[in-house]
């Protein structure tokens, strides 16, 4: 860690800069991956929707020399939490009918919150997959899963429940980018691996002097968390 | 329901144009209302560090922005079309809450001159009359430059404008000002009040590229402050940190120029001014013969309770969409009609026309997450010697180049071939992420005749009210303007030399997906007359006299630069009008 990575800036009352140092608070990586990992359950997937994450997290974020694999940055865990939060019950979304067939331009039209078109699209697409490759999802081979998903992308997978594949890709993949790349606090982005890959510093940064410093240099930090430098522990 | 005690002054909407003109108001010792539909806003509880710094929340999930179950629009291109809801945000952004969309703009402040002000006059002087067929409605705006540029300069020194003014005092030859500014710029009174910023690498590469190419790129002001500034109000701002959470996000030191911290603490220091959250208006209320506001009634969204606040003067400035929509539910002015031609509320909505390029380099380290201030070029847009008559069109581009998107959900621009998941995915970010800068080109949008906004026949809001239907598209102006432009990021990409680069392309159809521009204009505009326009140069609603209209929403077309300045230094405008002239008259100001 560069030296003045350590000092960043916090705001006061008066908008007034004040500078602290974040060694305190910056965390050794290390300490992290002591110890067995703590059990985590599901509260919005179901037995099958929760192995069918578990599958398209490590074929998405497969374990190389980048990053651990997806279900080690917790993407599954990820998913079902933001499926079961406000956001995954449409706390956004207006969803008052008529429901109508728009133009492309028109954009989403589904009478559908996120946690519903992701179950539909799932139970459907595993029964494509079972149609279409003669194999159950979990047993399909690499080569398989990516044509599914290319099918399902480009919309020329034809799912039941009339859900357009593409619609339904288009969430899928922004749910496993978010589990891999969202602050840790949601669940995914385990040690902040998905960070790490990317050389992406994280919610600290004052770059006022980086900014020349590091011109076309690279900038290789500790990533630093929400919870690493104010996170809830239990203790007084 | 609930009536309240007679004020002088009701304010709808506390953003930018609502939040000052209620701080000159209030301390001009009017009694005054601001009514806002949202919550309220503070830097330290909202905007805190590290909370503020979660791109999810923030960028992906749109927290600070408005709250679609309650109301949003329908679109749709063409009057032959269905229009259906904006069901999810993607295209504009407006905020929601106290300080509006002025807490998460992206802060670039650029003065709007004659060129828009004077559109119909300049243009017929040098290009002859436009073709009727084009179905373009372009007009003078009845207002000029030098009576705004003192409101221009007001709004600088108030938000902390970081910049480079290259024709202080007159207009200096191409070079003959200092380096960084803009030798286009209209003749201005002071220069910026705080230095520009840092451009960092994709700055530094843009310039040179776009010189060598005989271009003029300047330094986009920006109301982020470089140093620590305490502004002519005596409001603290922090220096920017250049942490790459500015657009879409509240400033944790105060760097960036935002109502919440400036304006409305201000007003809410003067006892004669009181803030109610969680109200929502929903009609601004008439006399029997129609000749004045009385007041405004709205919905406090805590208790569902109905309140009527009756008020001498009535101030409209919610969002630009929102201030179309109140006109058309409470029923002020004639709504227009495309097909006769006539009314005009909802008349010349517009919306901003754009492309872009990514370039991919693989030499050259951006560190995107370092969000250097941006660089721009004018020669297609204020340049008043760039011939139109090349392109066919009115109006003009302006260019922005900078580091590509510095925060990881949202980077995902990769050279055309990359893979969308695996370990090669994985490897093609990791390489470009930090290694890829963009250029972008806004364009101007001229009013047409079938590009609207009217009640929907349909769809309702959470209040049972009829939603506002955006009917929209470009027409063949825009997509010229957008494919000269093109031409010209190709140019420069081309003479940057990257490893990879993407195609700009001109615009063709509008979507409602995925984000453009938070630069919606239009529907209760400015004019001299009466016949074509629903306010005067003040603000002032030709139909009820103390009624004024601030925000973008009085803008007869959409140029290439953003609207926040131009919307804010009118509400100082307007505010003036009130105070000085308004007050002492109660009539028509023109």
């Amino acid at each position: 860690m560069s030296v003045d990575r350590r000092t960043f800036i916090k705001a006061a009352p008066a908008g007034i800069a004040v500078l602290i140092t974040s060694s305190a608070v910056a965390p050794a990586a290390a300490d992290e991956q002591q110890g067995a990992p703590q059990a985590l359950a599901y509260t919005y997937l179901r037995p099958s929707e929760g192995a069918f994450v578990e599958r398209l997290a490590d074929h998405m974020v497969p374990a190389d020399a980048l990053s651990p694999s997806g279900n080690e940055l917790g993407i599954p865990v990820y998913i079902d939490r933001a499926l079961s939060s406000g956001w995954g019950k449409g706390e956004r979304v207006y969803l008052q009918g008529p429901f109508l067939e728009g133009t492309p331009n028109q954009g989403y039209q589904l009478a559908l919150t996120p946690a519903r078109l992701f179950r539909l699209g799932t139970e459907a697409t595993l029964q494509y997959a079972q149609q279409t490759y003669g194999k159950r999802f979990n047993q399909l081979a690499p080569e398989d899963l990516d044509d599914l998903l290319h099918r399902l992308k480009d919309g020329r997978a034809e799912l039941t429940s009339d859900v357009p594949s593409g619609e339904y890709f288009n969430l899928l993949y922004a749910l496993v980018r978010e589990g891999l790349f969202a602050d840790p606090a949601y669940g995914g982005n385990r040690n902040k691996a998905g960070w790490r890959m990317l050389d992406f510093p994280g919610v600290i940064e004052s770059n006022k002097r980086n900014i020349a410093r590091y011109r076309n240099r690279p900038y290789r930090v500790e990533p630093i968390s929400i919870a690493d430098v104010s996170g809830w522990t239990g203790q007084p | 329901m609930r009536t309240h005690k007679e004020v002088d002054v009701v304010i709808i909407g506390m953003g930018w144009t609502g939040g000052i003109i209620a701080k000159e108001l209030a301390q001009a010792g009017l009694h005054v209302v601001g009514l806002e539909r949202g919550g309220s806003h503070t830097t330290q509880e909202d905007f805190a560090v590290p909370w503020i710094r979660d791109e999810l929340r923030y960028s992906v999930r749109n927290e600070l922005m408005q709250d679609l179950t309650r109301t949003t629009v329908t679109v749709r291109n063409n009057v032959n079309e269905r229009a259906l809801p904006m069901r999810k945000l993607g295209s504009f952004l407006p905020g929601e809450g106290v300080g509006g969309s002025g807490i998460h703009w992206g802060g670039l402040s650029l003065r709007w001159t004659d060129q828009e002000f004077k559109l119909k006059s300049m243009t017929e002087q040098r290009y002859g009359k436009a073709q009727p067929s084009d179905g373009l409605l372009i007009q003078d705006w009845g207002i000029s430059y030098d009576e705004l540029e003192p409101y221009y300069e007001k709004f600088e020194y108030m938000a902390g404008v970081s910049g480079v003014a290259h024709n202080v005092g007159q207009r200096r030859a191409v070079g003959a000002g200092p380096a960084g500014g803009n030798p286009f710029e209209a003749a201005r009174r002071r220069g910026y009040p705080l230095p520009a910023l840092d451009t960092g690498l994709a700055g530094e590469l843009f310039n040179a590229a776009a010189s060598s190419l005989g271009y003029h790129p300047y330094v986009t002001p920006m109301a982020r402050a470089s140093q620590a500034y305490v502004n002519p109000d005596g409001v603290a701002f922090g220096e920017c940190q250049y942490c790459g959470f500015c657009g879409g996000y509240g400033c944790e030191v105060n760097a960036k120029g935002s109502p919440h911290h400036t304006m409305i603490p201000l007003a809410q220091r003067e006892a004669n001014f009181e803030l109610r959250t969680h109200a929502w208006v929903s009609k601004i209320t008439q006399d029997a013969g129609s000749k004045r506001a009385t007041g405004v009634e709205y919905t406090n969204l805590a208790s569902g309770q109905t309140h009527f606040q009756p008020a001498a003067v009535v101030v409209l400035a919610s969002y630009a969409l929102g201030n179309v929509h109140l006109m058309l539910l409470s029923g002020i002015d004639t709504p227009y009609d495309p097909v006769s031609g006539n009314g005009v509320v909802g008349r010349n909505y517009a919306y901003q026309a754009g492309t872009g390029v990514a370039l991919f380099f693989e030499n050259q380290l951006f560190n995107p997450y370092m969000n250097g201030g941006l660089t721009s070029l004018d020669d297609f847009n204020a340049n008043a010697d760039f011939d139109r008559s090349q392109i066919g069109a009115i109006g003009g581009s302006v260019l922005y180049a900078g580091a590509s998107q510095g925060l990881p959900i949202g980077a995902r621009a990769l050279p055309q071939g990359s893979s969308l998941w695996g370990s090669a995915w994985k490897q093609q970010t990791t390489q470009w992420f930090p290694r890829t800068m963009t250029i972008a080109a806004h364009s101007s949008t001229m009013a047409n005749r079938w590009n609207y906004l009217d009640l929907d026949p349909t769809y309702r809001d959470a209040l049972g009210q009829p939603l506002l239907r955006m009917t929209f598209d470009y027409s063949e102006n825009e997509r010229k303007l957008t494919r000269h432009s093109a031409g010209i990021l190709n140019q420069i990409a081309a003479q940057l030399n990257p490893t990879h680069r993407t195609q700009a392309k001109a615009a063709q159809s509008w979507s409602v997906e995925h984000y453009q521009s938070t630069h919606n204009t239009g529907g209760t505009i400015m004019g001299a007359d009466p016949h074509t326009s629903v306010v005067n140069k003040y603000g002032q609603a030709w139909a009820l006299d103390n009624l004024f209209i601030a925000g973008a929403s009085v803008f007869p077309h959409d140029a290439a630069y953003p609207p926040t300045l131009l919307v804010s230094s009118l509400a100082y405008h307007t505010a003036d009008a009130i105070k000085l002239r308004y007050a002492r008259h109660q009539r028509g100001l023109v």
